[in-house]
């Protein structure tokens, strides 16, 4: 699963900064059928999390409302320098992981 | 013999104003002023596409940069191996596409370039139309000309696409009996339902569309149109297909590319 993150490379202590994901995902709905009638099952990225140096900062449920391709877009305080780690699961099981250093100054 | 004189004068009149009536002939099948489908898109499209981020489009150009260095085929070559960096080689390609391969005496767009590159030169297994490594590749290389403007040839061999595809613009089709036209040069700027009719041109293509909820090629809209008027769906790369894309091209010449655009 293709993704992208968007992390500051650099903010000052405490200061708000933005946080942007996207990630690739067909995010199939369950209510579609296809060419021969049969239902599509539902597939989409249940759960994403972001992780500050381990403490989770970020937890998106999603469901069938959700379109393809989700972008999620959140602030956090820039405490210490780090990373910050990025999880999701899909319905089938399928998981995925992106990372991104941030460095914080005084 | 003044008779023959007179006869040479008003042929000479008639031929300019042929050539004058023809000219403005082609005024009238480009709109005026060109505007780009963006222009008809709401704030939240438009904000969408122009943030690099935001652009869901951006996801399959970025797989397309990861395939460009991926060996294929016989000889483990890659795109990279014979172009380099797409950065330079493929800047301004997708400007001249649709164009006449002389070699295969045949119209290519630019993913039936890529298939014919991967088929003959890396001699790797085909990908197929409409298919997510395509579409990537073809994003990849179209957003490497994003901004340049659009300049294909109509001249020698190529005329003969170029008035098959002016042909297919102008021919009513399907139940509803209309053509691209009626809707997209007579009607612009007008509403159909919510909508906006824009001009349908093809500088933005492979686009992200979000009725799609992925990226598609410019013959996945031209399927769309005609199923949307309720004509016959004809396959992807069909000689009739690429006949209107060059047309489209040679309407939109000038406009920038926009690869990956958004739209709804």
């Amino acid at each position: 699963m293709a993704a992208r993150v968007l992390v500051p490379k650099q903010a000052r202590r405490g200061a708000v900064i933005e946080i942007r994901v996207v990630v690739q995902h067909v995010m199939e709905t369950g209510y579609r059928l296809d060419a021969f009638g049969r239902a599509i099952p539902k597939n989409v990225i249940n759960t994403l999390t972001a992780r500050y140096n381990g403490e989770e900062i970020f937890r998106a449920e999603m469901g069938s409302g959700i379109a393809a391709n989700p972008y999620l877009q959140f602030y956090t305080v820039a405490t210490e320098s780090g990373e910050i780690v990025f999880d999701w699961v899909d319905d089938a099981g399928e998981r995925g992981s992106e990372r991104a250093a941030i460095a914080v100054i005084d | 013999m003044s008779f023959i004189g007179v006869h040479r004068r008003s042929s000479a009149v008639i031929a300019f104003l042929l050539a004058a009536l023809a000219a403005s002939a082609a005024e009238r099948q480009r709109p005026q002023p060109l505007k780009s489908g963006i222009e008809f898109a709401s704030a939240d499209i438009r904000a969408q596409q122009s943030d690099d981020f935001a652009n869901p489009g951006m996801l399959w150009v970025e797989r397309g940069a990861k395939l460009w260095q991926e060996p294929a085929g016989r000889d483990g070559r890659s795109c990279a191996s014979c172009h380099g960096e797409a950065q330079q080689s493929m800047r301004g390609a997708a400007t001249r596409y649709p164009l006449y391969d002389s070699a295969g005496q045949r119209l290519l767009n630019l993913e039936g370039r890529i298939l014919q590159c991967r088929e003959e030169r890396q001699q790797a297994a085909p990908l197929a139309r409409e298919s997510e490594a395509l579409l990537s590749l073809s994003a990849f290389v179209a957003h490497q000309s994003r901004g340049m403007p659009v300049r294909v040839s109509i001249d020698g061999p190529a005329r003969e696409h170029f008035e098959r595809g002016r042909e297919f613009y102008h021919r009513r089709v399907g139940q509803l009996n209309l053509s691209c036209a009626q809707c997209h040069q007579d009607n612009w700027g007008k509403k159909l339902g919510p909508e906006t009719i824009s001009q349908g041109h093809g500088n933005a293509y492979p686009v992200y569309r979000l009725e799609w909820q992925t990226v598609g090629s410019l013959h996945r809209r031209f399927r769309t149109c005609l199923s949307g008027v309720r004509a016959e769906m004809l396959p992807y790369g069909s000689a009739e297909y690429l006949g209107l894309e060059l047309y489209l091209a040679w309407r939109a010449q000038g406009l920038a590319i926009e690869v990956p655009g958004v739209r709804r």
